[in-house]
């Protein structure tokens, strides 16, 4: 942890219009409930000082008619707050209807990743790169339990159902990288769920798209899948079952359990990952990995396969985090 | 002890001279001293005793798990357990303290002990169905521990399907079944306080007597006999499903997961009043006695009790405003939550008037419901937050909705409940506790709590979201100072236990009426003898007949 992170932050970056207002209704609404409040606590302590046991106070009854005052402290607060109600309401029915220029990312939620789609096809794990300037929707799901993803930079989120599509949109007006999550409870790594979006310059965004987003994303794509699917559980280093390790693993040869030799390419990671009990290693060890063949779609394999062949690489190393965590990721 | 207590036990020992024709009857506490007398009973304040001890043994499973929840946040990485751990300490202590001990805790302990008494009758309408309750309630409570013991439950409280059904691989099944055994004794017990209410009271007893503690505790009733089948309901469903695959909720099977949202919610924020409404029960008895003075607006209150109870009812979908409900009925739920709020304020505002122009002393129960009234109007000003609908796109599921909660939950619930067991205690046990130390737990309990949970608001705004067992590195100093609050709010809870325990063998006797409080209860021996009045109670011409009077008691009986 770098001392930044230390700092007491207490107001939460916003970027996007709606964000700003949504913290304006929230900082009025506080000016009113002190108004109603700060009263009563003073109120409180004052006469607890005035009226104690034994102190000379006047404590004949005032005179007021109880009924009125009853009627006003009920209306008088309710239609002060009803002004918050039809504000939050307006802002609520903006952000349900997005503009019909806006761009469409898919959103795939499932334990415990994000996936997201680019229009153009681009795929991003748990990160996301958008545009600013330009209304974007988001249009959610999820394969599994429920998840939500909650985008606090821009003070929003819905659920991921797994049944029917949500929907989510903004504009936003400034760059930088915040924090996304799941805000919806879905099990063992909930709070792993995680990543950040990035709100670039539309002309960045395009950059991104034809280069970072289609080449380097895929290595960092394959470490979270590979944590994702609870490879990370068993084959990082120190983990209790004591797999192989897979750094190195890819063009070196390996010896079977049946005196052959082969080389560990595309074909043979792929096979290996959905046919575990085939080709036993040399070395006498168990063969405890289930097959994944049904559980991993071909394109999330793909990427685990880019993963292992990059893993040698120190890049690949420094991606790691919270890998102990994932050993049950596998259902 | 404080001056008050002293003087006002030996000025009011005399009237209660008979002491020595009281020391013929045994009290309810020793008129049988047998295990089977005990475990067998019929009598409703010794029902209440059994249910006392064990929701206090729950409250400590419970707390103990939200210790473990506050030492996993000391640090983000998770370094102190695995995820597995924190999710199931975290579930452990949602649905020991929610089930097992919030939502029978005043009404089955002290609205046992006292309806009764309060109302003037012998004991409650159903004594065999009030002890069938005590021992659902076990059954089903030990039924989800055995969860625990298994090896736990990772679901959260809330059980939502399909993770609950179909993808949780810990103890789903025995916990599911405890909680629906649990709802039964809910019912019987909210049938039991209603038959009582309206059919035992004593001559005289009309309903606009009847103390606010007893309104609450009958409004309660009608959530509890309203909105638990549906929760038994719906939990049944789920055991089906996880059981045998029936398709209810999960998409897998046909079923659909935000209906069994829409129908946990249905019971649950009525549950919230299940909590709530017997605290303001509590508050408005101790305001008034040490203020010696009429609570203020008794009607008004007396309907606010009802009126709560009843729009309770309209507003469980503002638990989903982002989970996929239609927005229409997302602004319908919005504007009712906002009309909720209404008779909430009722209650305070009453309470502060009735404290204007008393007589007050600050004595421990009284230092309890002060408490109350600050940390309940905190949390219930930030529930308008949260159902306000472009603030809660933003705060939903974060530690802003735990901090909220826990300000109406403890600062609700948990603070009338020790302010009414203080209160009650001479009357429960015939014994007085050490006043000083009384108010140190007081203090002690208000500052942890304040300091466990104030920061949880910013963490929320700064967007942390709740269950999670890691957390962004800038994050840690705010959980820190909330782990540290917790442990004085720990040290809070723990003393009270101690000195309360303590005054069992070595507190001074306590008089028939300590506080020089009224109320029936009050016109009996400390503690009362097993058919609680040796002779019919005499009603009082109002109720709260203090010395001080509001102007509003001329009004109404003009």
């Amino acid at each position: 942890m770098t001392p930044d992170h230390a700092a007491l932050q207490l107001w939460p970056a916003a970027v996007s219009a709606n964000a700003v207002e949504t913290d304006v209704l929230i900082l009025a609404f506080t000016v009113l409930t002190l108004l109603l409040t700060v009263p009563v606590f003073l109120a409180i302590t004052y006469f607890a000082l005035r009226y104690r046991e034994g102190s000379q106070a006047d404590r004949q009854p005032s005179g007021i008619r109880s009924n009125l005052i009853e009627i006003s402290w009920m209306l008088i607060p309710f239609l002060l707050t009803l002004v918050f109600f039809v504000w939050g309401a307006r802002l609520f029915v903006l952000s349900k209807n997005p503009p019909p220029d806006a761009m469409t990312i898919e959103a795939v939620g499932r334990q415990w990743m994000w996936k997201f789609q680019h229009p153009t096809g681009q795929a991003e794990i748990n990160d996301l790169h958008v545009p600013i300037g330009q209304p974007i929707r988001l249009r959610i799901i999820s394969q599994d339990v429920i998840h939500a993803l909650y985008l606090p930079a821009v003070r929003m989120q819905v659920a991921a159902l797994p049944d029917r599509y949500t929907e989510l949109w903004f504009k936003a007006d400034k760059t930088g990288t915040y924090h996304l999550y799941c805000s919806e409870y879905c099990g063992t790594d909930h709070s792993v769920m995680e990543g950040k979006i990035t709100f670039m310059n539309p002309g960045d965004y395009q950059d991104w798209l034809t280069h970072a987003g289609a080449q380097q994303g895929k290595v960092a794509a394959g470490r979270v899948l590979y944590e994702a699917y609870g490879c990370a559980g068993c084959h990082e280093p120190g983990s209790a079952v004591k797999a192989p390790g897979l750094a190195g693993l890819y063009g070196s040869e390996v010896r079977l359990a049946d005196g052959r030799t082969v080389v560990a390419d595309d074909a043979w990671l792929r096979e290996k990952i959905l046919n575990p009990n085939g080709d036993r290693l040399a070395g006498g060890g168990k063969q405890v990995m289930p097959s994944f063949a049904g559980r991993i779609p071909a394109d999330d394999l793909g990427r685990v396969i880019d993963f292992i062949k990059a893993y040698d690489t120190a890049g690949a190393r420094a991606g790691a985090s919270g890998a102990g965590e994932s050993a049950e990721a596998t259902r | 002890m404080s001056a008050t207590g002293s003087v006002g036990g030996t000025a009011r020992r005399e009237p209660h001279a008979p002491e020595s024709t009281l020391g013929r009857k045994p009290d309810y506490l020793h008129a049988e001293s047998t295990l089977r007398s005990w475990f067998l009973t019929t009598d409703h304040k010794r029902i209440a005793i059994l249910y006392l001890a064990s929701i206090t043994g729950f409250f400590v499973i419970g707390a103990v798990a939200a210790g473990v929840v506050r030492l996993a946040l000391i640090v983000p990485n998770g370094a102190v357990m695995t995820n597995d751990t924190y999710n199931k300490a975290f579930t452990i202590h949602g649905v020991v303290m929610v089930w097992f001990f919030l939502i029978p805790s005043i009404p089955a302990t002290f609205g046992n002990f006292l309806i009764p008494l309060m109302i003037g009758a012998k004991d409650l309408a159903f004594p065999k169905l009030n002890l069938t309750s005590w021992y659902v309630f076990m059954g089903g409570a030990l039924f989800t521990l055995v969860s625990v013991v298994l090896g736990g439950v990772d679901t959260g409280w809330t059980f939502y399907a399909p993770l609950s059904t179909a993808f949780s691989n810990t103890w789903v099944l025995p916990a599911l079944i405890g909680v629906t055994i649990v709802g039964f004794s809910s019912i019987l017990t909210g049938l039991n306080f209603v038959v009582t209410i309206h059919t035992m009271r004593a001559p005289g007893m009309t309903w606009f007597k009847l103390p606010i503690f007893v309104w609450a505790h009958y409004a309660t009733s009608l959530i509890f006999l309203l909105a638990t089948p549906v929760i038994t309901t719906a939990l049944i469903l789920l055991i089906m499903e996880r059981a045998f695959h029936i398709g209810v909720f999960d998409p897998a099977y046909g079923g659909d997961p935000v209906l069994f949202q829409h129908l946990f919610w249905f019971y649950s924020h009525p549950a919230v009043y299940i909590m709530v409404l017997p605290g303001m029960g509590v508050i408005s008895e101790i305001v008034p006695a040490f203020a010696q003075k009429k609570l203020f607006g008794y009607r008004f209150v007396a309907y606010a009790s009802i009126g709560l109870a009843s729009v309770t009812f309209f507003v469980w979908g503002h638990h989903m405003f982002v989970n996929g409900q239609s927005d229409l009925a997302s602004l319908v739920f919005s504007v009712l939550s906002f009309a909720v709020a209404v008779p909430s304020a009722v209650k305070v505002y009453n309470w502060t008037a009735t404290i204007h122009k008393g007589s007050l002393r600050l004595d421990t129960p009284m230092l309890y419901a002060m408490g109350y009234i600050g940390l309940f109007v905190l949390g219930g000003l930030t529930g308008l937050y949260l159902a306000t609908l472009a603030i809660n796109q933003h705060i939903h599921a974060t530690y802003f909705v735990v901090a909220h909660f826990h300000y109406i939950m403890v600062g609700g619930t948990v603070l009338a409940f020790l302010g009414g067991l203080h209160f009650w205690w001479p009357k429960f046990t015939g014994r007085m506790y050490v006043e000083a130390w009384g108010r140190v737990s007081a203090f002690l309990i208000f500052l942890g709590f304040n300091v466990t949970f104030f920061p949880q608001f910013i963490l929320g705004y700064l967007g942390m979201p709740r269950r999670y067992a890691t957390y962004p590195p800038e994050f840690q100093l705010l959980n820190v100072l909330s782990s540290a609050g917790a442990t004085i709010l720990a040290a809070g809870y723990l003393f009270p236990m101690l000195y309360l325990v303590y005054s069992l063998w070595f507190g001074r006797r306590a008089p028939a009426n300590p506080w020089n409080a009224k109320g029936l209860e009050w016109e009996t021996a400390s503690p009362p003898p097993a058919h609680n009045f040796l002779e019919p109670p005499e009603v009082p011409r109002i109720p709260y007949d203090y010395p001080i009077q509001a102007q509003e008691t001329r009004d109404q009986h003009r």
